[in-house]
């Protein structure tokens, strides 16, 4: 049976090491299950880690249906992994702080909303200065969702988990409900979408020739001001006492409850600007599907990033690699996209255990004998 | 309303299954959060089994064993490698969505005889009671006897005692000699079993079909369920009945001409549960006295 | 060894003998090659200071844990008891310091757990006739978490007692009982011993011990030390077998004149935050500068909402329940008063008067980081922070594997010295201090009690919350006590017993400031 011994001190070196042998493991039991799907697991591999670093060209089908040729670029990589970035910072933070904001996807869909809204409001011909109060509108359509569990959880003591994650679902219905409805593109041909944003709502690219755009600096941005924070002010340490040792905060007088609500806003409004940010790079418009699991898949890479806001950065990384490997994957293996899901999920799980190699040594012992 | 009341407990089942096992886990000290995932697991083996053998007592079996294998995972990586338990419940729903949707890809679209339902003749067709009450399908009462078994397990058994007291203070039953992590291993796993069960039915009877994700959020309602009924089990069949009126409201709604967007009817049962954690939350009194004490802690034992 | 007993001497087999058990944790050795022999009807008592071992033995005699090494004996047969069952069958019972109990349940729920399966109504009578025949009270019915600490004792004694015991441990039970519940647990103690059952009692009170035992084995740092009988022994030659060496014994000289008042709390009225808390009514208290005012009570009588309304943890009604240095801080939080003089240290010290997984640099922060100006306008500077960690560290020989460990891998002792030592180098003007010397070794507790007297020679007022009477006693000018959230009079220490401390604690009126003639002894 196993037993598990506490280390004196936590491991240093193992902090470091488990993201790493976690994602060993990973690649070895998807190797395996590949195998068992009866497809080349080495050259899957290949496609989901290896390939997404490389340039290449491939068949883009478009929704109209047809398809075209399309250059493929490593950037594809940073850029799927701004919105990871941006929620998993935030909610390296908020975690940090005992607080589980799960419903990072429905305040990302807020933003999402609400920016629309800002978008499709504007007057003809707006000018790029509007991507600010557009932007600004995705922070605060974010920090509302995440204010509802927050107050929840401060006057009522309600979970903030259940809250949170109840919401997700009742923003993607109030999603559903606007493009259908009053967001509606009369010129739609009856497609559940709202109209086009004007040009003046695109973020911006910044390297010609890729899709490489403003939200990495955003993304880069508020990392390092997070990690700045959480390391060095007193804000930051209210978090990181709060979370560890909430009587002990008490006790230094840092208000709980300020943490609370401090904490959830900041994930709730990096979340809704993810939403802002990655309408306004991709489709330009709103429709009944924007990758709000990205909020969830968030939750990994907070974890694979240690719940360090540079760290998520790093976890994003892998994430969007595997979104990618995924959905190459998919197009030359015919892998189900189904197994990018499986990939995720198994990769949090071996982090979590090898987590606890960072507490504890183990070692297998026979049962209790005389 | 006869109508409503027969489907609100057909709604009601696959709540109550999910949520009496996770009642029986959090008794003894484990918080689960993995249940959308199991119920998910379970809803796509025990479809394929349905497909596959044509046997429904075997696809039943099948559900309520994928639930309790997905269980094993999470009981592995938090009771006995001590992991952070809300962390592992979500990476078990996420994992569960994933390999469900892996699983259930050539099921899709296929559809199933839903479970054959009880008839009794004359009681069942003749009065409104037995048409309401007695003309279900077996997982309908299996649901009820189930959770009539867990109360009577709980506070009436030996073994009930032992897990209550686990969760209550998992030193203490440590050094009393209880084995705390195998107390919590079985309930975990009983926990798993029902969620499979929950998830069994919505594939098997509710919408006799698989689609992607079709539990469509019940794994966290299942999981305010057991917080508003305090956990204990037959203010949880109450608890369950309540969310499933709640949600048929979404199809009676424009039935009964009720002016609102169909969007708008679906939130029912969401914001209902909401409404419930707050209403139960707010109680400081009422949850500490109820709540296991030792929820979510994780236990190592000295030796 | 010193002072051998004289059961080498008798003819019978010993009930229990323990042979050379080693246990070992990793690399520290909890027990080394510990020897120990019980006869029949004996009062044993087993002595140490804090982590000498002693709650290992029995762990490991009750099954709870296996020796490393070594050979247990009952009745002269070697046996291997692999768990707390089969110690029950066997007829050990065990009384533990923390108790075993079950906040949610009833008493005759509590006690099914230890027995083999039985009906509850029968159990239940079973109960009653045993609590009657040994002057233990309880009704089974209720659920523990209304009872007192004495009450929830009586539960952990009756569930041992039910099982016919020929040897009953007890881990440090009086720690938690007024004077007068003492004394009753004695009676009940010596009509087992009578009736045959062997007693094995772990306990640092020397006085006690030499009332109640009849012969004793001292373990320190894991070894056995001597073999004594108490009744031939004085309380200072058996503290002096337990710590090794001269102990300081620390004792308060006799007060100069105090100076002005510090701290004053007038009828502070608090309601619980739940059911499970105690509601504080109409409690006033000064402390002047110089002076040491001990407040006694067992656990739970409010010392934890008296200290949390003292932090600023939880706010008065009114700013003008609690003074410090004449102004009104009732409504002011902790850093407030922390500016305004004040320092604290919490009963707990793992997660809230520290945080285990921070380093001892961060925690100075906890308390610090205005009131000292470690933070300067939401920068920390961690240069500030590790420097007073190395003043605290030095000042107090806090000992540590490294040079800014995390505060998770100290000691108790050490922890405690810290987190004493962090507020004493602020030199404050009041300071609060919860059990000050809870679970700590007797060289740490002595530095501590001493630092406290030094402090008040400076002018500093101190208040100490402590259930240890001993340690009240000790170092404290004026006693008062506390219970059901009413504190009585401060009474001068030289006018105080602790029999009449002991009336007090137990609810005699707290108002009367005269206590009845005939009490005194």
């Amino acid at each position: 049976m196993i037993v598990l011994e506490p280390r004196p001190q936590p491991s240093r070196a193992l902090a470091l090491l488990s993201p790493v042998i976690a994602i060993v493991l990973t690649l070895i039991a998807g190797g395996i299950l590949i195998a068992l799907m009866g497809r080349p697991p080495l050259e899957a591999l290949r496609i989901y880690f290896f390939q997404p670093f490389e340039e290449f060209w491939m068949w883009l089908t478009l929704p109209t249906g047809e398809r075209e040729m399309w250059l493929y670029t490593p950037s594809e990589v940073i850029v799927k992994a701004i919105p990871l970035a941006l929620i998993g910072s935030g909610l390296a933070v908020c975690f940090r702080a005992n607080v589980w904001n799960i419903g990072a996807a429905g305040q990302y869909t807020m933003g999402a909303i609400i920016s629309g809204w800002v978008a499709l409001s504007a007057p003809e011909g707006a000018s790029g200065i509007w991507l600010v109060p557009y932007l600004i509108a995705g922070v605060l359509g974010g920090m509302l969702w995440a204010a509802i569990p927050a107050l929840l959880r401060v006057r009522f003591n309600a979970n903030e988990i259940l809250v949170s994650l109840m919401l997700t679902y009742v923003a993607a219905l109030l999603l559903d409900w606007l493009v259908r409805g009053p967001f509606k593109d009369p010129l739609g041909f009856g497609f559940p979408e709202s109209k086009e944003f004007q040009p003046g709502f695109i973020m911006p690219v910044l390297v010609d020739g890729t899709r490489l755009h403003l939200g990495v600096a955003l993304a880069v941005i508020a990392a390092v001001a997070l990690w700045v924070m959480m390391g060095r002010t007193m804000k930051g340490f209210e978090v990181r006492v709060i979370g560890a040792a909430p009587r002990a905060g008490a006790f230094a007088g840092f208000s709980r409850d300020r943490t609370i609500w401090f904490v959830m806003l900041l994930s709730g409004g990096l979340a809704g600007l993810a939403g802002a940010v990655e309408i306004s790079a991709t489709v330009q418009q709103l429709q009944p599907q924007i990758n709000a699991e990205y909020g969830f898949v968030a939750i990994i890479v907070a974890f694979l990033g240690r719940l360090n806001p540079i760290g998520a950065l790093f976890g994003a990384v892998i994430l969007a690699v595997s979104y990618i490997g995924g959905e190459n994957a998919q197009i030359m293996l015919k892998l189900p996209k189904a197994v990018t899901g499986i990939f995720q999920g198994m990769l949090l799980f071996f982090l979590l255990g090898c987590d606890t190699l960072i507490r504890f040594r183990i070692r297998l012992a026979r049962p209790r004998v005389g | 309303m006869e109508n409503f009341i027969y489907s609100m407990i057909i709604a009601a089942t696959p709540l109550l299954l999910a949520a009496i096992g996770e009642l029986v886990a959090e008794r003894s000290g484990v918080l689960n959060l993995g249940v959308e995932g199991m119920m998910l697991m379970g809803a796509v083996v025990a479809f394929a089994v349905a497909n596959s053998t044509g046997s429904t007592p075997l696809a039943i079996l099948a559900g309520a064993g994928a639930g309790a294998g997905m269980a094993l995972i999470f009981s592995v990586i938090a009771l006995s490698l001590l992991a952070n338990q809300a962390a592992t419940g979500l990476a078990l729903t996420i994992f569960g969505i994933g390999a469900s949707g892996l699983i259930g890809q050539s099921f899709v679209g296929i559809a199933l005889e839903p479970l054959a339902k009880l008839s009794i003749p004359f009681l069942t067709e003749s009065t409104a009671v037995g048409r309401i009450l007695l003309g279900h399908d077996p997982m309908v009462y299996m649901a009820l006897a189930l959770a009539a078994g867990v109360a009577w397990f709980l506070y009436n058994t030996r073994g009930g005692l032992a897990l209550r007291a686990v969760g209550d203070n998992h030193d203490s039953g440590h050094a009393l000699g209880y084995n705390v992590i195998a107390i919590r291993y079985m309930a975990t796993l009983f926990g798993g079993a029902c969620a499979g069960l929950g998830g069994a039915y919505l594939s098997l009877a509710y919408t006799p079909m698989w689609a992607e994700n079709m539990t469509a959020g019940r794994g966290w309602i299942a999981l305010a369920l057991v917080v508003f009924a305090t956990w204990r089990p037959l203010r949880l069949v109450a608890g369950a009945y309540l969310f499933a009126a709640v949600t048929q409201l979404q199809f009676y709604g424009q039935d009964w001409g009720l002016p609102i967007a169909s969007q708008f009817l679906a939130m029912a049962p969401y914001v209902a549960t909401i409404l419930a954690l707050v209403i139960i939350s707010r109680d400081v009194n009422l949850t500490k006295a109820n709540a296991p004490a030792c929820i979510g802690k994780p236990f190592r034992a000295e030796r | 060894m010193a002072g051998q007993t004289t059961s080498e001497t008798r003819p019978e087999t010993p009930l229990f003998e323990a042979r050379g058990i080693v246990k070992k944790f990793g690399e520290f050795a909890a027990n080394q090659d510990v020897g120990l022999v019980i006869q029949p009807g004996e009062k044993h008592a087993l002595l140490g200071e804090n982590g000498a071992g002693k709650s290992t033995l029995v762990k490991m005699m009750y099954g709870v844990m296996q020796p490393t090494s070594g050979k247990f004996f009952w009745n002269g047969t070697e046996t291997v008891v692999h768990k707390p069952a089969e110690a029950r069958d066997m007829g050990i019972g065990m009384v533990f310091q923390h108790f075993s109990v079950f906040d949610a349940l009833t008493v005759v729920e509590n006690i099914a757990l230890a027995l083999a399966p039985e009906p509850m109504r029968a159990l239940s009578q079973r109960i009653e006739q045993v609590s009657e025949s040994y002057g233990l009270a309880i009704d089974p019915r209720r659920a523990v978490h209304t009872l007192s600490v004495g009450e929830k004792q009586r539960v952990e004694i009756i569930r041992c007692l039910l099982q016919n015991p020929k040897l009953l441990i007890m881990d440090e039970p009086t720690s938690v009982l007024t004077p007068q519940e003492t004394e009753v647990l004695f009676e009940t103690l010596e009509k087992l011993a009578a009736e045959g059952c062997s007693i094995l009692y772990i306990s640092h009170k020397l006085e006690e011990v030499k009332a109640l035992c009849d012969a004793a084995t001292i373990l320190r740092h894991g070894h056995v030390v001597a073999h004594c009988d108490p009744k031939a022994e004085t309380a200072r030659s058996m503290a002096e077998m337990m710590v090794g060496n001269e102990i300081a014994w620390v004792e308060k000289a006799a007060s100069t004149t105090p100076g002005p008042v510090r701290l004053r709390v007038s009828h502070l009225n608090l309601p619980a935050a739940s059911e499970f808390g105690v509601t504080l009514k109409d409690l006033s208290l000064e402390v002047c500068g110089g002076e040491v005012v001990g407040i006694a009570g067992v656990a739970g009588e409010g010392q934890s909402e008296l200290m949390e309304a003292l932090t600023g943890e939880m706010l008065a009604t009114r700013a003008e329940t609690i003074h410090i240095d004449d102004v009104p801080m009732g409504r002011a939080n902790p850093t407030q008063r922390r500016i305004a003089g004040a320092a604290f240290v919490p009963e707990e010290r793992n997660g809230h008067a520290a945080v285990g997984e921070l380093t001892l640099s961060e925690n100075i922060i906890l308390s610090h980081h205005t009131a000292e100006g470690i933070a300067n306008r939401s920068w920390i500077d961690f240069g500030k922070a590790a420097d007073w960690a190395k003043r605290v560290r030095e000042a107090f020989d806090v000992r540590s594997g490294s040079d800014n460990p995390i505060a998770g891998s100290l000691s108790g002792g050490n922890l405690q010295k810290f987190v004493v030592g962090r507020e004493i180098l602020r030199e404050p003007g009041v300071l609060v201090v919860s059990q000050p010397t809870w679970g700590v070794d007797a060289g740490a507790a002595s530095v501590i009690r001493r630092a406290l007297i030094d402090l008040a020679g400076r002018g500093t007022a101190v208040l100490v919350i402590s259930q240890d009477l001993e340690e009240i006693f000790s170092i404290c000018d004026k006693i008062a006590v506390i219970h059901h959230g009413q504190l009585s009079k401060e009474h001068p220490a030289a006018e105080m017993t602790a029999e009449k401390v002991g009336l007090l604690m137990g609810g005699a009126h707290p108002e009367a400031s005269e206590i009845p003639v005939e009490e005194i002894a």
